[in-house]
């Protein structure tokens, strides 16, 4: 058990005595169709114990076969995160025993990863950039998953006895290292969650992986440390594993940067080992210590021979990458020609994707901007659904915004189609023609009804006739409420300042 | 009528095919031939009876309707239980596996089956294929038909003892540091490790994965040519899997002759160590391959003496991870130790129950050996010793053809003779070992008797270059059968205690 809850100093206090050093290893499970090793399905959710064969259950005789799509995932992401790629690399044994590895070793690169030596620039919400660099990234297979049973905590500790899943045992997984960061300071919690991030979006964006964290599709080991203000020597390290959202990976940096501070300032030392988040209490505790001599008596592994690449296959791979998402929500911002606020709140509303291509189908980006994060982010926070799922489509905007554009329909109305839109009446048109929707755009029939407004209110005309412009207001309302709704407000407005002789 | 059990698998499936004998009738043979001799023998732990004959008698009826078929179809093999086959136990000769029945096939085993080869049983071992005298199987030792108060070889003393014994006429051997060839030599027989990556490793349980390597065990040069060609070839499932294509292996065996052939004498594997009647054997068999006009010359290989060491440190590296498996989790052996026990414990009784003494040493051997701190002396250095080791053979390989040496430097020793005595035992294998440290293969045949017991002599060829193998082989055991009269094997006693 851990030892009681350390004081914790207040992060300020921390900040004033300690800089913070980070670094994270961050795992990301790709999303091959099969297994690193195996053809057994790499699929999530399955009935325990399914997606094996004899080669992911360890049994005596079988041997590992390399999934080549789990290399070149692996390959796509050193290039995105601007690694180089090794000519020839190695897989190596990792011997350890544990229930959920089924061979009691791991078949993972050690001092031959795929990919090395690259680097990543994080934006912070206020425009600050950080650059990381990235160590490695070697890959590797997932162990099995185990539920510990009849214990109060679903911890091993206590448990009476456990349950092993090896469906998850041998799904290729991408290891993230970066070099140590430092300089950071009290914007390293906030690094920590944008870094994660961006690994999860350029993994998603590259199509190698679900990205999904709570599946644990992304999986972030955090290490801290902290050393007193003005020391180079680095303090000890802690890894918190276990985080599994973004803003876990920020509070648990957060907690451990103030956890090491209260440790240190009251004259402590950290203990090298791992510690466990708990999202709950929003603190760590203590794990299996962890030393740099742990020996996990690597060598290479016999079975398999050396992954070799070559300049054609990864400029061919090269080639078939995405647009970063940083330099394409660069591209699209200076497109667009949204202020940096705009901008950040369609990426914050996570319309960013919607409103590209509601452009491409030909609306205006200040329209397509209006559509999004007016009417539609509105509804979807009623609906509490994502905007991109209220069945919206950037063709239904296109036509919407025409009817607006000819004065078939005005902004009010526009929302009363939508609605029959989504209730599933038909087409824009259809709707508003169903409905009986469309403005009065016959002349005479609103000419009747300025006429009688103006009867109505003969004190207003009389005050716009002397030049009172802003009274035509009180006016184009009687006339919209004459035509319930169903007019043109602009054009109103003109017909109304010409029946008074009035220059608008 | 002719005694099937006496016939080569080539001359059997001529029999065969020709109709004049059914699979039945030869793997009834056998089966009878294993009940009367076995009990003596202790070749096979597990007789598979029902399906051997029942392959038989779709044999016969295919055949009957004329459906085209391999040529060795019918013909009945015994497979070492170091490879795993489905609706049998494997037990790699351990405790920790016993009853244990893989789901699966390993290659070799599938392609017998496409060839529709009886399978009769699985032969005796030592433990995990670690030791080179059959008697660290779990299950009892195998005795040697020459004489059954001495060792069969080993760890294949099963498989050689089987074929020797005429209970089968071939069978599946593995060899990591000279399990074929060693066992061959000693019974009498013809082993042959092939080129590693060769021959698929799927599904022969690992003790050194970038040393083992599955080959045939039988009577004649020319039947392990015919059993090399069904088992070899590309395998998907095994990364080591060379591409090549697997050879006329056969058609070098048919085709001896050694007029021209350059065969190099190892000068390092002779003399001092090796027994008098073994060397004498071998320098008769030199003369004679001389006479037929072979251009013997002699070769040197300085790096082979570190052979031995190296490969005490790379075979128990690689096999105390390979064994990490044997953990009463997911099959085999489980032991429970008393109170609560937690998975360690559990995992520790397991191994502690189910593994033999050998293993165990292997195991801790590798595991030190591994050692942070201790790798780039011991593993690290091992790796050096094995680009040297590669390196003679290349030099070799530039002034001669194929290479030469005695197999085994004594004939079989006595049972219990050398099992107090690990160093002794490991001795066995020093001419064998270096074609496994450098993946060339290696034929072991018979040279003659010492002292009543068998002798091998063993060619080796440079990787991919396996027919050179059985080219020099059959021309050998053509040259030798010629002055004995017939097969070695026709000189072995009656096994004692059977009538």
């Amino acid at each position: 058990m851990s030892t009681a809850t350390a004081e914790i100093l207040s992060f300020d206090e921390a900040m004033e005595k300690f800089d913070p050093v980070l670094g994270f290893e961050v795992h990301v499970e790709l999303n091959t169709r099969t297994k690193m090793f195996s053809s057994a399905p790499n699929a999530f959710g399955d009935t325990p114990n399914t997606n094996v064969t004899p080669v992911d259950l360890g049994l005596p005789g079988v041997l590992p076969v390399i999934n080549r799509v789990a290399v070149e995932s692996s390959i796509k992401i050193g290039l995105a995160l601007g690694c180089k790629i090794a000519e020839k690399c190695h897989f190596a044994r990792k011997n350890y025993f544990y229930p959920d590895t089924p061979k009691n070793f791991q078949t993972s690169q050690y001092d031959e990863p795929i990919a090395y030596d690259g680097s990543i620039d994080i934006e912070l919400a206020d425009g600050t950039v950080f650059t990381i660099e990235i160590e490695r990234a070697h890959m590797e297979e997932d162990a099995g998953k185990l539920t510990h049973m009849g214990g109060a905590t679903g911890r091993i500790q206590g448990a009476e006895f456990s349950l092993v899943d090896y469906n998850r045992a041998g799904v290729p997984l991408v290891e993230i290292v970066t070099k140590p960061i430092v300089g950071v300071g009290a914007r390293a919690p906030e690094l920590a969650k944008a870094y994660v991030a961006a690994i999860r979006e350029i993994v998603k964006n590259l199509g190698v992986s679900d990205a999904k964290m709570e599946r644990g599709n992304v999986r972030c080991d955090a290490n801290v440390s902290l050393k007193p203000k003005g020391q180079e020597k680095f303090g000890t390290r802690t890894e918190t594993k276990n985080v599994n959202s973004l803003r876990a990976v920020e509070h648990a940096v957060r907690y451990e940067i103030q956890r090491h501070a209260a440790v240190l300032d009251a004259g402590g030392t950290i203990t090298q080992e791992t510690r466990h988040w708990h999202e709950d209490t929003r603190s760590t505790t203590a794990g299996r210590p962890k030393s740099d001599a742990d020996d996990y008596r690597y060598f290479p592994e016999p079975d398999l021979v050396p992954v070799v690449t070559d300049d054609a296959w990864i400029e061919k791979l090269r080639s078939e990458l995405p647009e970063p998402p940083a330099a394409r929500r660069k591209r699209l911002q200076a497109d667009w020609g949204y202020s940096d606020a705009e901008f950040r709140d369609v990426v914050n509303a996570g319309v960013m994707d919607a409103i590209e291509e509601t452009i491409a189908a030909g609306v205006k980006p200040a329209t397509a901007r209006k559509w999004w994060m007016g009417e539609i982010s509105r509804r979807a926070k009623i609906a509490d659904v994502e905007p991109a799922e209220l069945g919206v489509t950037p063709a239904l905007i296109v036509e919407l915004q025409g009817l607006i554009d000819a004065g078939k329909i005005n902004d009010k109305l526009s929302r009363e189609v939508l609605d029959g839109v989504l209730a599933g009446e038909g087409t824009p048109t259809e709707v508003v023609s169903q409905r009986g929707l469309e403005v009065v755009s016959d002349d005479g029939a609103l000419l009747e009804a300025i006429d009688g407004a103006l009867a109505a209110q003969p004190d207003v005309a009389e005050k716009i006739r002397g030049g009172k412009l802003q009274a035509v207001g009180a006016i184009v309302g009687g006339v919209m409420k004459a035509t319930r709704g169903q007019a043109d407000a602009g054009r109103v407005r003109q017909l109304i300042l010409e029946r008074l002789g009035v220059e608008g | 009528m002719t005694d099937l059990t006496r016939l080569s698998a080539a001359q059997l499936a001529e029999k065969l095919s020709s109709r004049q004998v059914s699979a039945m009738e030869a793997v009834q043979a056998h089966l009878d031939r294993i009940g009367e001799v076995d009990p003596a023998i202790n070749a096979f732990l597990h007789v598979n009876t029902d399906e051997a004959l029942r392959v038989a008698s779709e044999v016969d009826k295919e055949r009957s309707i004329g459906d085209a078929m391999h040529p060795l179809a019918g013909v009945p093999i015994a497979v070492k239980d170091l490879i795993v086959t489905k609706g049998q136990p494997t037990t790699a000769g351990s405790k920790i596996l016993e009853g244990w029945h893989s789901p699966y096939d390993a290659t070799v085993v599938r392609r017998l089956r496409d060839a529709k080869m009886p399978i009769l049983g699985k032969t005796n071992l030592d433990e995990f294929a670690m030791g080179s005298s059959t008697e660290h199987s779990a299950y009892g030792p195998t005795r040697n038909p020459w004489d059954l108060d001495r060792i069969p070889g080993g760890s294949g003393g099963g498989s050689a003892a089987a074929v020797a014994a005429f209970e089968a006429p071939l069978a599946l051997g593995t060899d990591t540091g000279g399990s074929i060839r060693q066992p061959g030599a000693v019974t009498g027989t013809v082993g042959v490790k092939p080129t590693y990556g060769g021959v698929s490793r799927y599904g022969a349980i690992a003790m050194a994965s970038s040393l083992d390597q599955i080959g045939p065990v039988t009577r004649t040069v020319l039947d392990a040519a015919l059993l090399h060609e069904v088992i070899g070839g590309h395998d998907p499932h095994d990364s080591t899997s060379l591409t090549d294509p697997v050879g006329a292996l056969a058609e070098a065996a048919r085709n001896a002759d050694v007029k021209g052939l350059r065969i190099g004498v190892i000068k390092e594997l002779q003399g001092e160590g090796y027994q008098d009647g073994v060397q004498a054997r071998f320098t008769e068999a030199l003369d004679l391959l001389r006479q037929a006009g072979a251009d013997v010359v002699e070769v040197s290989c300085p790096n082979f003496k570190y052979a031995l060491g190296a490969y005490y440190l790379i075979m128990p590296s690689e096999a105390s991870s390979n064994l990490a498996k044997y953990d009463g989790v997911r099959f085999g052996l489980r032991v429970v130790p008393d109170g609560a026990p937690t998975i360690e414990r559990v995992m520790g009784a397991t191994r502690a129950a189910g593994f033999g003494d050998e293993v165990k040493r292997r195991i801790i051997l590798g595991t030190y050996a591994l050692s942070a701190g201790y790798y780039d002396a011991y593993y690290g250095s091992a790796q050096k010793v094995r680009t040297l080791i590669q390196r003679d053979f290349d030099a070799a390989f530039t002034q001669a053809d194929v290479l030469i040496s005695p197999t085994a430097p004594t004939t079989a020793f006595k049972l219990g003779e050398k099992l107090d005595d690990p160093l002794a035992m490991y001795l066995n294998d020093v001419a064998t070992i270096p074609a496994n440290m450098a993946g060339v293969p290696g034929i072991s045949v018979p040279g003659g008797l010492a002292d009543g017991l068998p002798v091998g002599i063993q060619f080796l060829a440079p990787a991919r270059q396996d027919a050179r193998l059985y080219r020099a082989g059959a021309a050998l055991e053509a040259l030798l059968e010629d002055t004995w009269g017939g097969p070695l094997l026709a000189q072995a006693p009656e096994i004692a205690g059977v009538k």
